[in-house]
């Protein structure tokens, strides 16, 4: 089978294969051996199968996400869609106002749409954020979970904030419209939300 | 340069006194002197006047160990924060008492930042590391970002050596338990799951505390309990510490705080950046240690960077963040 690895991190390597004829990404997990193989196998079957889970399940909400194929939880594989387009981080900058505000109002709405259902993406960044077309697909639900608290909720959106004023700060107004369109779309009240991204942000220790 | 550096952020008091030697420091003496509670954790006030009693002597000694005179100072430097008000104040007392009687510059640092810097200080090879800075009271993971030094992971809850030192003392071993938690795990044979909590780039220590003690109170062996919270909480470390590395494309680890002399602790983050292709570096017991050499010479890096402190300005912070200072001293 032909690999191409098209970024590694530290927990995982992105591969580009093939499945049943055509290209598809592959998200394989790393085995560690600085750590006892008992805690090695089990996180690494947890985190998988965590992962596919919120995957499948964002997309029964209407979240752009991609198709999972297949899940290997013993060798910690994910088989999925290969998206053709861009990541948002390397656009975002170099659209027009009016654009950009689209777009971000786009992804507030989408965010709520999994919040909505309790599910935290927990590395919400313009990285994993992939426009194909008109749609903004989220990647990379590794460090996810299903939580309903407006705290967990909070320090997601945080994470997004954080990472719109390191990598956008110029167009900081970013976070604004994702807010906008956060609130549009959620069920629950925005602003209590809100409030605990504020708290968030004092809380951090020493502050 | 010669420094002499004031160090009280917790239970140590340490005084210290280095050389800057082309661009390297040199150790002239550091000694530290411990407040050992009799029973319990670090009562603030009791630690601040165990410092009191002993930090005059400490001074004169480092002074007579580096074999120099008190007129060969040239800076005086002490930790301003982040660390337990009574004994930061104690130690910043007497930095300000002996830099007004010499007639010397004072600088006041931050504690975390000295850990980190006294590595590139006296390790060769080591020059833009990611510092896994395990203490006490502190667990973090910093590496120098964007004109500051940043927090790219650090404990939600209680610091490694905390969590460590309240097992032991639910157990019945001495304070300080780490390296008796460390011979006990080397009987260790069987893993006991324990939860495993990493938050993105942050950990979080105390529900494994508590899971710990249920253990223990369950009849496990103690060696069997000690060998799985070494096993669990180290590899999260190193988990937490190689994301770092990943997310700041450095290749270079360095390991600082009293919990660094933990050899299971040092294999881990070893065998990972072996991995990685990254050089591991760890600085000699006392200059890992809280300590007043690394205080000193975080002093001398920001003096020569043209940082200049009066007096008046020389108050504490007990809540000073690592990344609040500008490291105007790398680029």
């Amino acid at each position: 089978m032909t690999e191409k690895v098209i970024y590694q991190g530290a927990e995982a390597k992105i591969c580009i294969s093939k499945y049943m004829g055509f290209d598809v990404i592959q998200k394989r997990r790393l085995k560690k051996s600085y750590r006892l193989k008992e805690i090695d196998e089990k996180l690494i079957s947890c985190r998988t199968r965590e992962e596919a889970k919120l995957i499948i399940e964002a997309r029964q909400y209407g979240v752009p996400v991609p198709i999972i194929y297949d899940v290997d939880l013993k060798d910690g594989i994910i088989t999925m869609e290969y998206l053709k387009g861009k990541r948002v981080k390397d656009i975002l900058n170099d659209l027009k106002e009016p654009e950009r505000k689209e777009l971000c109002i786009k992804i507030g709405k989408s965010i709520a749409r999994f919040h909505n259902n309790d599910i935290i993406h927990g590395d919400i960044t313009t990285s994993n954020m992939i426009l194909v077309g008109d749609k903004v697909h989220f990647i990379d639900f590794g460090l996810g979970e299903k939580n309903n608290e407006i705290e967990t909720k909070g320090v997601d959106l945080h994470v997004l904030m954080e990472a719109i004023d390191s990598a956008h700060s110029k167009y900081s107004n970013c976070f604004k419209y994702v807010i906008e369109g956060y609130k549009k779309e959620l069920k629950d009240d925005a602003n209590k939300v809100i409030k605990k991204i504020e708290d968030v942000v004092k809380r951090g220790r020493y502050r | 340069m010669i420094c002499l550096g004031i160090e009280g952020t917790a239970h140590s008091v340490g005084v210290g006194v280095v050389k800057e030697d082309n661009t390297k420091c040199k150790v002239m003496s550091n000694l530290i002197k411990t407040y050992m509670p009799e029973q319990g954790g670090i009562h603030p006030r009791e630690a601040a006047n165990h410092h009191a009693l002993h930090i005059a002597d400490l001074i004169k000694e480092s002074v007579k160990e580096a074999k120099i005179d008190f007129s060969d100072i040239d800076l005086v430097s002490f930790s301003r924060g982040p660390g337990l008000g009574p004994c930061l104040r104690t130690a910043a007392t007497a930095a300000r008492a002996l830099s007004l009687s010499l007639e010397k510059p004072i600088m006041g640092v931050n504690h975390c930042i000295a850990h980190l810097e006294i590595g590139p200080g006296t390790l060769d090879g080591c020059d833009d590391p990611v510092l896994l800075y395990t203490s006490g009271a502190n667990t973090q993971v910093i590496a120098f970002a964007e004109g500051r030094y940043r927090v790219f992971g650090e404990t939600l809850d209680i610091g490694i050596g905390n969590c460590l030192d309240k097992f032991g003392r639910s157990v019945g071993l001495e304070f300080p338990a780490g390296p008796k938690i460390e011979k006990l795990a080397i009987k260790g044979k069987k893993y006991l799951e324990l939860p495993y909590s990493i938050k993105g780039m942050d950990i979080a220590f105390s529900g494994l505390l508590t899971a710990a003690e249920q253990y223990y109170k369950k009849g496990e062996k103690l060696e069997d309990i000690c060998y799985s919270i070494q096993e669990t909480t180290f590899a999260a470390l190193t988990e937490v510490t190689e994301r770092a590395m990943a997310h700041t494309e450095k290749d270079q680890v360095l390991l600082g705080g009293g919990v660094a002399a933990n050899s299971r602790l040092r294999d881990m983050v070893n065998t990972m950046a072996k991995e990685r292709n990254a050089s591991f570096f760890v600085p000699s017991k006392d200059l890992c240690v809280d300590n007043g050499a690394m205080i000193a010479w975080l002093g001398v890096i920001m003096y020569n960077s043209g940082i200049r402190m009066e007096i008046k300005d020389s108050v504490i912070d007990q809540r000073f963040r690592t990344d609040m200072v500008d490291v105007i001293w790398r680029d």
